[in-house]
């Protein structure tokens, strides 16, 4: 990627250091486009997920009734601000039966947004079911798989997503850059307008390095996709600890199908912005929430529609392991966790 | 970044397509690209770490546009800053009943583009001419202004033939009708100093030495606009999602290092420029220049070659990284709208290259250039 920071031309220019951008950013459209099992001509590289999520929203589901699930991510949620919220269990996982009504409810074509992996519990959604009902109807499916990538194989086709996002700084690339893969033939209207660039499908002079970076990545998070049972055996030392310290403890999504390096711990009692600041003491970042709500602290929407009271939501952190993460860290994470527990029940 | 591809040497003179990093930006950047996963928004300690970054590059940008940290928002690039300024102001304005934009004929698709969105919206859009210079006089956009009109965008300098509006003229005339005015300063910004008098200001990192994929837009305090995008709660609800720090600091720093420079440099460059152009008249009587000879880039040069076939020129010189109009059309057949705005045919428009000249040019590369161009350019006049 650095290498890639010094390519001096403009992919769009023809002279040879504008062919050279080109062909860097061809190939990394096709290591993306392996990754989500998609076409490399129907991938458009954009800004991050964001982006990639307000494309797919705007620009095919203009016309459309936009439903997405209660869990989504806020770039979908916000986009579709007169969609209608379809309900998730206790476990985080969306009810296909009440999708399957709205949609026969539901007058004229429809676009359902449905992420793939849950961004705060890690709950993967039944997506190709998903997508099986939507078409019965007519709808398009959207699926944000920003979180999934590298975890769970992805395959356009497979999961029957008309529109699939990825991020690559959820993979390890680059911030800045993301991609909407649409399958072959799907009519977009675009978001961002002026040059032509991405097939007319996304304006602006190619991010070269962060594409690169990108398409690297997503090299790597393939190979990953190995690694995934190494890491939920070390995700299911951490919450068997866990639960052996403190039985009750609730791991939230944990009753159903999840990626192998999130964990949503809830410790009663304890507001989750206590735990970030006390976990980084023990030099350990976790997470309360997601981590775009900037600054202001609110109740967590993902756990609220899991049917969580806001009280034990907001003592709720989540636990991200990288494919770094050893079993040494696993064992620190408990003992400050067990630490400060015990510390918050002596003052309690 | 993956196979490693060689990257092939050329000398560069196409600084209004992009300009090669500059070191110094590729060290401010190091370490972010390797932080661990440093997410500015995340409420924990990396993420603070990340955030202070970014704000000191917030302040960075904001100083070379001589304006408030507070009224910068990053986007992914000019094109999405463009965007975001047309669509965004004219969209919130609607709901006061403006709707009228005033823009003119040679700004750039980025801009022109959202204005044929916003005219399908049912907005009215005025595309004043320009004069044969490229110029655009106060006066114009000032007779043009109604009550009704939402915006006017002019852009700072053009990215094609380089020329220089007085934009503090013509936000003084839009500021007396209280109409916000929008320039497209991408081309302008960090190679002249900008008026900092534009409402909205739209701007990028790789076109001064920064990395491609971050730009910005500066929005005054106290002007409504409404997002392009819809998420997360970034940059003030204008702009959401994650902002990518390592690109964001690098903008910064090239800032930094354009403000602490540009004086000096705009004067070498504009004299290999000068130099450059002198050598191609010898060799081409007939040549014409494009754009003000005064008001324009440093770096910049866009002639006509009567009788020569751009592209063709082009092909015969691989050395040499030139244009024949914009890179981003380059993909898209017809000749260049900004030339023939300047009232030039199409067939004259074909024989029209542009050159950028930029921080990293030296003098030994130029002169070589005019040699290698001067000695095509008798040979493809010669059989006349």
């Amino acid at each position: 990627m650095a290498a890639a920071l010094d390519l001096v031309g403009n992919p769009s220019s023809v002279h040879a250091e504008g062919r050279a951008a080109r062909a860097a950013v061809e190939g990394a459209r096709a290591a993306v486009a392996v990754l989500a099992g998609a076409d490399p001509a129907w991938i458009a590289f954009t800004s991050g997920g964001t982006e990639a999520n307000n494309l797919a929203l705007a620009g095919a589901g203009s016309g459309r009734r936009i439903l997405a699930s209660a869990v989504e991510h806020d770039s979908v949620l916000q986009a579709a601000p007169d969609g209608a919220l379809l309900p998730v269990d206790r476990h985080g996982v969306l009810d296909l039966g009440t999708l399957d009504r709205v949609l026969a409810a539901t007058e004229g074509p429809a676009l359902v947004s449905l992420m793939l992996v849950n961004n705060e519990t890690g709950v993967i959604q039944p997506v190709a079911e998903a997508a099986a009902i939507a078409h019965r109807h007519g709808a398009l499916l959207h699926c944000d798989a920003v979180q999934a990538a590298g975890r769970v194989p992805l395959d356009l086709d497979a999961l029957g997503a008309d529109l699939l996002t990825l991020s690559a700084h959820k993979i390890g690339g680059p911030k800045g850059v993301g991609a909407l893969a649409l399958r072959p033939g799907l009519a977009l209207s675009p978001l961002l307008r002026g040059g032509g660039q991405e097939r007319r499908m996304r304006a602006g002079t190619e991010n070269v390095a962060g594409i690169v970076g990108f398409g690297r990545a997503a090299e790597l998070a393939l190979a990953e996709l190995d690694r995934q049972h190494a890491v939920a055996a070390l995700r299911d030392r951490l919450e068997a600890a866990l639960s052996a310290r403190a039985p009750g403890t609730p791991l939230h999504g944990a009753g159903a199908p999840r990626v192998a390096n999130t964990s949503c711990v809830g410790m009663a009692g304890v507001p989750s912005e206590v735990q970030v600041m006390a976990f980084d003491l023990a030099g350990i970042a976790v997470s309360a929430g997601s981590a775009c709500s900037s600054g202001k602290v609110k109740p967590s929407h993902v756990l609220a529609a899991m049917g969580l009271p806001a009280a034990e939501a907001a003592c709720a952190v989540r636990i991200s392991l990288g494919p770094g993460t050893t079993e040494a860290e696993i064992d620190r994470i408990v003992e400050a966790w067990t630490a400060l527990r015990a510390r918050r029940s002596a003052a309690a | 970044m993956s196979g490693g591809a060689p990257i092939p040497l050329a000398i560069h003179l196409d600084h209004q397509a992009t300009t090669p990093i500059d070191p110094r930006v590729l060290d401010a950047m190091d370490p972010w690209l390797r932080a661990p996963a440093a997410n500015p928004h995340a409420r924990n300690p990396l993420g603070y770490r990340a955030a202070e970054a970014l704000e000191k590059a917030r302040a960075q940008v904001a100083a070379l546009l001589g304006a408030n940290p507070l009224e910068i928002i990053w986007t992914s690039g000019a094109t999405e800053a463009n965007n975001l300024a047309l669509k965004g102001i004219a969209r919130a304005a609607r709901a006061q009943g403006r709707d009228h934009v005033v823009t003119t004929a040679i700004e750039h698709p980025s801009v022109l583009e959202p204005c044929r969105r916003l005219e399908s919206e049912g907005c009215r859009i005025e595309m004043l001419p320009v004069g044969t210079g490229g110029l655009m006089t106060p006066d114009a956009v000032a007779a043009a202004l109604t009550p009704r009109t939402a915006l006017v965008s002019v852009m700072a300098a053009n990215n094609e033939i380089g020329t220089l509006q007085p934009i503090a003229a013509i936000a003084e005339a839009c500021r007396d009708r209280d109409v916000p005015f929008h320039t497209d300063a991408a081309q302008a910004f960090g190679r002249v100093p900008l008026e900092g008098a534009a409402d909205l200001v739209s701007v990028c990192a790789h076109k001064l030495h920064g990395p491609p994929g971050i730009g910005a837009l500066r929005v005054r305090r106290g002007i409504a606009l409404e997002p392009l995008l819809e998420g997360g709660g970034q940059e003030r609800g204008l702009r959401p999602g994650t902002v990518p720090v390592a690109l964001a600091v690098g903008f910064g720093a090239a800032a930094a290092i354009a403000g602490a420079q540009m004086a000096e440099e705009g004067r070498r460059i504009a004299a290999l420029r000068d130099f450059l152009l002198t050598r191609l008249r010898a060799a081409c009587p007939e040549l014409r220049l494009n754009g003000d000879a005064v008001r324009r880039l440093p770096g910049n040069l866009n002639v006509t070659l009567p009788g020569v076939d751009a592209e063709a020129l082009m092909l015969a010189l691989p050395e040499l990284a030139l244009a024949s109009g914009a890179a981003c059309a380059s993909g898209r057949p017809g000749p260049s709208h900004v030339l023939l705005a300047l009232g030039l045919g199409p067939e004259e428009a074909a024989s029209s290259l542009r050159i950028g000249i930029g921080r990293f040019t030296t003098r030994a590369e130029v002169e070589r250039a005019a040699d290698l161009l001067s000695d095509a350019l008798r040979s493809f006049t010669a059989g006349r």
